[in-house]
């Protein structure tokens, strides 16, 4: 019998509401917003009540997929790299940087964030960059 | 009184007598809910208590029903106030715990918590620390049924109008625990769409919560938008009480609402 509560800062938007997952045996079964976290006081919306439920979700993505022939296959990251790499490189250099666009995400922490700017900005050289927890 | 808590939750778990003891615990910085196994943790348990009393409360009754659920052969104490030994009764009525499974160590709230949650009983029948304070009656609902009657629909009409559909009152509540809920029943209301028909929402969830609420007032603190959800359930508390002479969480059966 093994039951914990793991002190986290959701991952759906920047505000850092803070909450506990409930783990029983090794799988997640609950969210409890925490109540002394300055940011939430005990309080979340409806995807911070959920998070639990996505974190062991056997729909998740596990590993890199790459279209071939219009059909989604499992790749491992050797060979989705490569592919990103050189599909990136063939636009910017077909259609200029500002060709790309770069969509950032709330499940990545802050330096995450920012490598990923900075990739943008400085690796590619274009402004395109947003995130989706532009509300 | 926390010593006293300590102590008794230290025998109990020493005494083989429980497996685990359901509490709070000052960890991180922060209050959480915490299962102690080990009676040398218990030294870092907590009432629930920050910078008030009571300001760290959990529903832990509600947290027991998955851990017994995944552990029958195992028996677990608890730590419970006055609202969390109401909730245990409710819990127990709808066979949601075993009572066999569970030990109850409770203490009483201080006179600051019992004014502020305007509690009939700031304590549990079972109390082994604290001093009772008396109960206090429901001001908040008599302030509102002095209201003119337009003006009171107006009043729970804006309060209802804030909400944004997190369901944290479902999700938080200690006797919510039904696998079909109201709230996600569309031929009650309207589940994908947002704003949340006002007032029938609220009124779904209250409706469905006669006869079952404890009034712990946890959702109220979990409400996002500040709705006084506990002054709503202690109206209905006082229904079912001089319509049914029933007292929600005092009564030892089931509502006379479940035959309905």
């Amino acid at each position: 019998m093994n039951y914990t509560t793991a002190l986290t800062t959701c991952t759906y938007c920047g505000c850092g509401c803070n909450f506990y997952l409930e783990v029983l045996d090794g799988k997640v079964i609950g969210t409890i917003p925490c109540k002394t976290s300055p940011t939430n006081e005990g309080k979340l919306c409806i995807k911070g009540w959920n998070v639990h439920e996505f974190v062991q979700n056997p729909k998740r993505l596990t590993k890199p997929l790459i279209r071939k022939n219009g059909q989604l296959l499992e790749a491992d990251w050797e060979e989705a790299l490569d592919f990103t790499a050189s599909k990136l490189k063939e636009i910017a250099g077909k259609d200029g940087p500002d060709s790309l666009a770069f969509l950032a995400s709330a499940k990545l922490s802050n330096e995450e964030n920012y490598i990923y700017q900075k990739f943008a900005r400085a690796g590619v050289g274009t402004n395109n960059i947003d995130h989706c927890a532009r509300l | 009184m926390i010593e006293t808590v300590k102590a008794k939750a230290k025998e109990l778990l020493e005494s083989g007598n429980i497996q685990g003891f359901l509490g709070l615990i000052e960890k991180n910085g922060h209050i959480a809910p915490h299962l102690f196994t080990d009676p040398v943790e218990l030294q870092a348990l907590n009432l629930g208590d920050r910078e008030k009393a009571g300001d760290a409360r959990y529903p832990l009754t509600k947290y027991l029903i998955q851990i017994a659920k995944a552990h029958p052969e195992h028996i677990f104490g608890i730590l419970v106030r006055g609202c969390d030994e109401r909730s245990l009764k409710t819990l127990y009525n709808w066979n949601q715990l075993d009572p066999n499974q569970v030990v109850p160590l409770g203490f009483a709230c201080p006179e600051e918590l019992a004014e502020a949650c305007e509690c009939l009983q700031p304590y549990p029948d079972a109390c082994e620390a604290g001093e009772k304070v008396s109960g206090r009656s429901f001001e908040g609902v008599a302030k509102l049924d002095a209201m003119e009657r337009g003006e009171r629909f107006d009043y729970w009409n804006e309060q209802f109008s804030k909400c944004i559909k997190c369901y944290g009152c479902r999700d938080v509540c200690p006797v919510c625990f039904c696998n079909e809920c109201s709230l996600a029943s569309d031929d009650l209301i309207q589940t994908k769409t947002f704003p949340p028909e006002t007032p029938l929402f609220h009124l779904v969830r209250a409706v469905h919560m006669a006869g079952r609420c404890v009034d712990c007032g946890l959702c109220e603190q979990a409400c996002p938008v500040g709705i006084p959800l506990r002054t709503l359930y202690k109206k209905i508390y006082a229904i079912m009480d001089s319509e049914f002479d029933y007292q929600m969480g005092y009564s030892e059966e089931k509502s006379p609402l479940n035959l309905l």
